[in-house]
């Protein structure tokens, strides 16, 4: 393993921003993987600690093949995440919303350009991702349906689930829609969490990379085969959406299959307790995300449900 | 008249709710046409809180002059503005970018959905915005090159310094304004001023402009005062970014011609009394930009020229 500054943002008052890398093997850039681009994706740089220790332990017992190089950038952001703020502390811009970036533009694009610039000629890219609306997933890859993309792919990794999403303009400024655009098969992989560790699904994230890699031959790995994913577009989703706010209590999480009407989840007045309204699921079929916030505004998205499919 | 566009339960006993302010000629008379003024999509930026406040004002003194409905939001993100943040609490994408909304998205996109709705169908809409609280910017009209045919003519109308038409950008697709034009309501974004201030003499600018735009729509008959010719730019542009780190002192004053080479200001290292960088100008032209907030990173944005900057 070779440690080492992949670039630096001199900043006012604070020591300099070096984004730090891990490299394993030599050979064709075959494997990079992102973790945090936001300050508060403390799960995702776990992961990425933990493939860090899963590879240093495979190269002393000579698990990787010969001829293949693996990048592993746990965090590209700990200026936020060492401040509490989930996008740039000075000018809350969100770096994964800055891709392909610009060097000589402001200062986020800046450090997007830069990543960009060292990620951006691997085979493969992983992204360790957060979603824009707080809660908890079924874990799962997602890839960005651009046209580029090869979803077949993703069931390497042999998670239940493959989400392959249709690209809003929003989206075409992330780093794993520029991935794709620049010839990488970009892949994001959710676990379960984001500000805290979840060491399960944590687990779970470090094998399916070992697994995807030891299925394109770059690494020797043996374990459980894993799934044979279902392949899901964002129209075979259900959202149950909250009538009222309220205190959240949910009743059924990721993973769960729910019967159609069963409820879900319940708002209660946040003072005297009553139930306003309770969230019934308008199909059967299993639970793919939920929030978990115990504070909700009328008109979220409590809950997406997989139709009439049973993990 | 005071109407709520939308209005969605908070958790705990309040309710958000996006209000508009429609003066229009009495019920039974002809309604006219529809000018649609919008502001406070970013809770930061505050210029056209006077604005709307003002125009309300005059409008409301001579009612016998208008000829056509006049709709005014003053608060697209009252969150935000209530709790001085850019976006909407609590929702990580800028409000800016989830036009024209859905109803199987987030509370925000529900009510981006909404308030296209309730604007779509207008004759004409202005977005206003105050660039952020990091710059301060000459009252101008940004145009994307691809509307700019239609927009242009009544960007001229509206007393700015200048209108900037600049290129196409798919992230740019998801604003007000795009969504707006693309569904074939014209909408025109006007920057002013700074991020949590009101700069009261741009205010009175641009609604001299409102009105020459209102009289040229036929809403509008009573008394306006001639407006200046804009310059018009297509991305004729200098960007100053900070190479360095450290506090920047600004040696300009905004609003004014430089000369190439001129020394705009420097970045300062207050820790050792030194300089870390000597700003100088990379082109002749007009100052329409200059930053507000001292501190910088590299990157950050100092100051934007316009080039030559003098005539269209």
């Amino acid at each position: 393993m070779k440690q080492e500054t992949l670039f630096t943002l001199d900043t006012p008052y604070r020591q300099k921003l070096d984004v730090e890398g891990f490299r394993f093997g030599k050979g064709e850039k075959s494997l990079c993987v992102v973790g945090a681009l936001r300050g508060n994706e403390v799960q995702q740089m776990y992961v990425c600690s933990q493939l860090v220790q899963q590879l240093k332990w495979m190269e002393a017992h000579n698990d990787l093949y010969a001829g293949h190089e693996i990048l592993i950038i746990p965090c590209v952001n700990h200026f936020s995440m060492n401040v509490g703020s989930r996008f740039w502390a000075m000018d809350h811009t969100d770096i994964n919303r800055m891709f392909p970036g610009y060097a000589d533009g402001e200062t986020t694009q800046r450090i997007a350009a830069a990543l960009f610039d060292t990620v951006k000629e691997y085979q493969y890219g992983i992204q360790f991702a957060s979603f824009y609306m707080p809660g908890d997933f079924v874990p799962h890859v997602r890839m960005m349906e651009t046209g580029c993309h090869t979803a077949s792919l993703a069931n390497l990794f042999g998670l239940p689930f493959v989400m392959l999403h249709k690209p809003g303009p929003y989206d075409t400024a992330t780093l794993n829609y520029n991935w794709q655009l620049w010839d990488t098969n970009a892949f994001s992989i959710y676990t379960k969490e984001t500000d805290r560790i979840d060491d399960a699904s944590a687990a779970q994230a470090v094998t399916a990379v070992l697994r995807f890699l030891s299925r394109l031959g770059v690494v020797k790995y043996t374990c459980h085969s894993g799934c044979l994913p279902s392949v899901l577009h964002e129209e075979d989703l259900t959202s149950v959406i909250t009538p009222c706010g309220g205190v959240f209590r949910r009743l059924l999480g990721p993973g769960e299959y729910a019967e159609y009407g069963q409820v879900l989840g319940q708002l209660l007045d946040p003072f005297t307790g009553e139930v306003r309204a309770e969230l019934r699921s308008p199909t059967s079929g299993t639970v793919f995300f939920a929030i978990h916030h115990p504070l909700c505004t009328e008109h979220t998205v409590a809950f997406r449900i997989i139709r009439r499919m049973r993990l | 008249m005071e109407q709520t566009i939308v209005s969605l339960q908070l958790p705990v006993q309040e309710a958000l709710e996006i209000r508009k302010n429609r003066i229009a000629p009495p019920a039974g008379q002809d309604r006219g046409k529809r000018i649609c003024i919008v502001t406070g999509v970013h809770g930061d930026e505050l210029e056209g809180q006077y604005v709307i406040w003002e125009l309300t004002r005059r409008l409301n003194a001579h009612p016998e002059c208008l000829h056509g409905t006049v709709d005014l939001y003053p608060a697209v993100n009252p969150l935000g503005i209530n709790s001085i943040t850019r976006g909407v609490p609590l929702f990580d994408l800028d409000m800016n970018r989830i036009f024209p909304g859905t109803d199987q998205g987030h509370m925000a996109e529900y009510a981006a959905m909404k308030v296209m709705e309730d604007i779509q169908g207008a004759d004409a809409a202005l977005d206003i915005h105050a660039s952020n609280i990091f710059l301060r910017e000459l009252p101008q009209v940004r145009v994307n090159e691809a509307s700019a045919g239609e927009l242009v003519p009544l960007a001229k109308l509206l007393n700015v310094d200048f209108v900037w038409i600049h290129a196409a950008s798919t992230v740019l697709e998801s604003t007000l304004a795009h969504s707006l034009n693309a569904a074939g309501t014209r909408c025109l974004v006007v920057e002013m001023g700074v991020g949590m201030r009101i700069t009261q003499n741009y205010g009175n600018q641009l609604i001299d402009g409102i009105f020459a735009l209102m009289k040229h729509l036929g809403l509008w008959d009573g008394p306006t005062v001639p407006t200046r010719t804009p310059i018009v730019s297509r991305d004729e542009v200098a960007f100053i970014n900070a190479s360095e780190a450290g506090i920047f002192l600004p040696a300009v004053q905004h609003n004014g011609m430089v000369q190439a080479g001129q020394t705009l200001g420097v970045i300062a290292d207050p820790l050792t009394g030194g300089t870390r960088e000597m700003v100088t100008a990379p082109a002749a032209g007009l100052l329409f930009t200059l930053r507000e907030y001292p501190v910088v990173y590299p990157g950050s944005l100092l100051a934007r020229i316009l080039k030559g900057g003098l005539s269209e």
